[in-house]
């Protein structure tokens, strides 16, 4: 049956974890309506499995062995690694699709070298998605890696290549699979100018994202994005990958730039799988 | 190599409970399988988040290991401002101060 839904969210843990520190309250009801909204578009789908192309963070991988890409194809997992008192998520078994996992592995390795782990824990940036678009874990869930922390970086063109790889093992395998890529724009978290939001660049972003731009949004240098997004804007990759996959138009849900405690910009969105509805790429 | 170390010590404390158990009880047993500087040691061992955040070490992981210690949000971004103000400008990596680090305190408030 192939990929049935892709979208993007945000991941930063205040927004579980510091929801209480909130002052607008009715923005923070907002965002998380829309990842309510988000969720019901996934059931909707039907979708057996879903996978969620992170930004992890020195969860399972350091620089003795950083890879690119890496793919999960575990029967289970378990996060959140942080203090669950902290993330305000408690420690959880989360089920895999191992062997669905597996099988796109092996088709995007014909196209984009990628690792693949059996062994996976889930930090925030994987389990504050899972805790609005999957509530009770009852979801299969592939985690996908996408190098965003431990320079050099993942270039911006294999995200791109991977994301289109992703597609088609994804095209590949009879199963219903939903996918998001969850990450920041511009953001500078866990430094003293955490809750810095660069607006503007961020609208920039999502206007290439949405009109899903090849050229547009593989045009960031790393020295950009960091000046102007912050270290936290290294994550545009995943959003990146998703477009690529998606390959159709994208349709912001949400995106406000109100809730600085959240430490980031946070965006709700979804794309067309449709390529043909967009006009630069038939 | 020393911070690659460091930040491989907070790594594995980071993500493994049974470090983390060790952490409690044999802390220097610990320490001594990294090789550290006697600077690093000690910033371990008063966890003085404000001098790890100057050495360098990556901003993710100095953030679940303040979570670890039990460190309030707000208190830990002081601790990061206060470790700039007493040991200078972060040393290295990509979560340095790039901006003027008072963007954001509390809700509506600078510090």
């Amino acid at each position: 049956m192939s990929l049935v839904y892709a979208g993007v969210l945000s991941h930063a843990p205040g927004i579980t974890g510091r929801a209480d520190l909130v002052e607008n309250t009715a923005k923070r009801d907002e965002l998380y309506a829309a990842l309510d909204n988000q969720r019901q578009e996934i059931e909707e789908t039907g979708a057996e499995a879903l996978i969620v192309i992170a930004a992890e963070h020195f969860a399972n991988f350091f620089m003795n062995n950083m890879p690119a890409f890496c793919i999960g194809i575990g029967a289970r997992y378990e996060g959140p690694i942080e203090d669950p008192e902290w993330l305000k998520i408690p420690k959880t078994n989360v089920p895999g699709a191992a062997d669905l996992g597996k099988r796109l592995t092996q088709e995007v390795m014909k196209t984009v070298d990628t690792a693949y782990a059996e062994e996976w824990k889930f930090d925030h940036g994987i389990m504050v998605p899972l805790h609005f678009l999957t509530p009770d874990y009852e979801l299969p869930i592939i985690p996908v890696n996408i190098n965003c922390q431990g320079p050099p970086l993942t270039p911006l063109h294999r995200a791109w290549a991977f994301g289109e790889a992703l597609r088609r093992a994804c095209n590949a395998a009879p199963e219903k699979i939903a996918l998001v890529g969850t990450g920041g724009i511009s953001h500078w978290p866990a430094t003293p100018d955490s809750g810095k939001i660069n607006e503007p660049w961020d609208r920039d972003f999502l206007d290439r994202l949405m009109r899903n731009d090849r050229e547009a949004l593989l045009s960031y240098s790393d020295e950009e994005t960091y000046r102007d997004g912050g270290q936290g804007g290294f994550e545009i990759r995943t959003f990146i990958a998703v477009a690529a996959a998606a390959a159709g138009l994208g349709e912001l849900q949400f995106y406000t730039a109100e809730l600085p405690i959240f430490a980031v910009g946070c965006t709700v969105a979804r794309f067309s799988l449709d390529s043909n509805a967009r006009g630069d790429r038939a | 190599m020393s911070l690659y170390q460091l930040q491989k010590f907070l790594f594995e404390l980071n993500r493994d409970e049974s470090v983390q158990d060790r952490y409690r009880s044999h802390l220097d047993a610990l320490i001594n399988n990294f090789d550290l500087t006697d600077e690093e040691i000690k910033a371990l061992r008063d966890g003085d988040i404000g001098l790890l955040y100057v050495l360098g070490v990556n901003g993710q992981i100095l953030m679940h290991y303040a979570a670890f210690l039990g460190i309030e949000w707000f208190n830990y971004l002081d601790l990061m401002r206060d470790g700039i103000e007493k040991h200078g400008p972060v040393r290295a990596g990509v979560y340095a101060m790039t901006g003027d680090g008072d963007s954001f305190t509390a809700e509506g408030k600078k510090r």
